[in-house]
């Protein structure tokens, strides 16, 4: 079970009416915001299930804009961000459907923009969050930690030369989740870690031959 | 070195061992596991106190409906009322209902608000703080403990059950809040380690069963009113407490026993609106009125 701290108990501030379904939207629009990095011509928010259903009525939609905007989870312009000039800036469009082989509060999120990117997410409850899918790799990021996410061609020792580079700078890694497409193609990593990882380190492991891809992804605040 | 706490034995153990209060060992362990210092962890939850306090002082002022129309004037009501007419229990009880209706009505609202545990619940412990730290003069550094000792009650409930209305009902997001309502307060009025798990014991006791049945989905009917019940529930259990009255059940018998009403608990009364208050007649109706 997951545990949660005293700050867990006695936080979020942020705008109501539910920790599911307004500041995890948020939430879920942050995180996606820090693994897309560029700023997005459009988005296209696909709601499941429950989210589908009462979203409306508890701000998930404007919740979702917001974050991918970034604004954080107790920003009061969140009640007003379809009015706002920042939303303005961007098109957005949202989708409803039910799929029980879902979350009951998941979205899939498109981004279209310079590059485009497939981000799958759903709220777990008090404002947590879990991202499960980034294009066609299976992921899981809570945003709770500083990440880096890797693609690289599937073959022995890429995750030990990964590995080495982070022992060689002492970070501690606190998780890893490794996915790949085929024996021999595409396959990703996600590294989750103590404290921070430099641009330098990230380049680093960006010049590991058969490294394709290597993406910084910032934990949210609290 | 941080302590690893998933019980409240554990918790009192310490607390008599050490000769602590349950906020001192709570902002300990909680510095030592997040790598902050003590003071840090103070300053957080000032944070939350200030935001607490910004969202009453919002919420007694606005008489904007929710999306719903259901819900956001009953604060303005009860003022009014307690203007020309007081409270039959007087100034403080007046205000935790006030103030417990301002934060829920501001939640609703889509005003900035502190979860605590959950955005439900969140009248109930800022609105027994506020309103005995007003009329008692409580300072800040009392306050502070009030809520870290609430905090280390909710974190420790948690670890058994999921403080959300899908997984064990109401009784776990207001139920909690209630427990961590009297927590605190209990903190407040100088009651010893025992006398505060007591408190939280018999409001928890107390609200065993109770379901997460919310109209048209909504955190708006009953959400709203009952925090205003649940802060008031939560003084009798001080106040019981202080005088010595114990829980006959201890406190983690009494979670275990929350943990196995809310498995026994049918799903439709848990968070989806299939049965309950969701499901009568006027219910429906806002239903397809709010939805379509």
């Amino acid at each position: 079970m997951k545990k949660s701290t005293l700050f867990d108990i006695i936080s979020p501030v942020m705008v109501g009416p539910s920790s599911s379904h307004t500041a995890g939207a948020v939430r879920l629009g942050l995180l996606a915001r820090n693994i897309y990095k560029n700023k997005p011509e459009k988005v296209i928010f696909k709601l499941y299930n429950s989210y589908a259903h009462t979203g409306k009525g508890h701000g998930t939609e404007k919740g979702l804009l917001a974050g991918v905007l970034g604004l954080s989870v107790d920003d009061r312009r969140i009640k007003d961000i379809f009015n706002s000039d920042i939303a303005k800036e961007i098109e957005y469009e949202f989708e409803y459907c039910d799929n029980f082989k879902y979350h009951p509060n998941a979205v899939d999120m498109t981004f279209i923009g310079e590059n485009n990117m497939f981000i799958s997410g759903e709220s777990v409850g008090a404002g947590e969050i879990a991202v499960r899918k980034i294009n066609d790799f299976t992921v899981k990021l809570t945003g709770k930690y500083n990440t880096v996410l890797i693609v690289y061609k599937d073959m022995p020792g890429m995750i030990s030369q990964v590995s080495s580079v982070l022992q060689y700078h002492n970070i501690n890694i606190a998780s890893l989740f490794c996915d790949r497409n085929a024996k021999g193609k595409e396959a990703s990593m996600v590294i989750s870690v103590d404290g921070n990882i430099s641009s330098d380190i990230v380049d680093i492991i960006e010049e590991i031959p058969e490294v394709y891809f290597v993406s910084y992804i910032e934990k949210l605040e609290h | 070195m941080e302590m690893n706490i998933n019980t409240f034995e554990q918790l009192h153990c310490e607390c008599i061992s050490k000769n602590k209060a349950i906020y001192e060992v709570a902002q300990e362990n909680m510095a030592s596991s997040a790598d902050i210092s003590v003071d840090e962890v103070r300053a957080f939850t000032n944070r939350s106190l200030f935001a607490m306090k910004e969202a009453i002082q919002t919420g007694m002022l606005s008489r904007e409906l929710s999306m719903s129309g259901m819900c956001g004037q009953d604060c303005h009501r009860v003022q009014k009322r307690f203007e020309a007419e007081p409270a039959i229990f007087g100034k403080t009880f007046e205000k935790i209902i006030e103030y417990a209706l301002a934060t829920s009505e501001e939640n609703i609202r889509m005003g900035k608000i502190v979860a605590c545990p959950t955005a439900g619940s969140c009248g109930i412990l800022p609105a027994t703080l506020t309103a005995i730290c007003e009329d008692f003069n409580y300072s800040e550094r009392e306050q502070i403990n009030a809520l870290i000792t609430a905090g280390e009650i909710g974190r420790i409930i948690s670890v058994k059950v999921a403080l959300a209305g899908a997984v064990a009902g109401c009784q776990a997001e207001c139920g909690t809040a209630s427990a961590m309502s009297a927590a605190a307060i209990c903190q407040l009025r100088g009651g010893n380690v025992s006398q505060i798990l007591n408190a939280s014991a018999l409001a928890l006791k107390n609200l065993l069963g109770l379901t997460c049945d919310p109209v048209a989905g909504l955190v708006e009917v009953p959400c709203v009113k009952r925090n205003p019940f649940l802060a008031i529930h939560s003084i009798t259990a001080v106040e019981l407490a202080l005088s010595g009255v114990e829980s006959k059940i201890p406190i983690d018998e009494v979670i275990d026993a929350m943990e196995q009403t809310g498995a026994l608990m049918s799903p439709t009364l848990k968070e989806s609106s299939q049965a309950g208050l969701a499901t009568t007649k006027t219910a429906l109706e806002v239903q397809k009125r709010v939805f379509g």
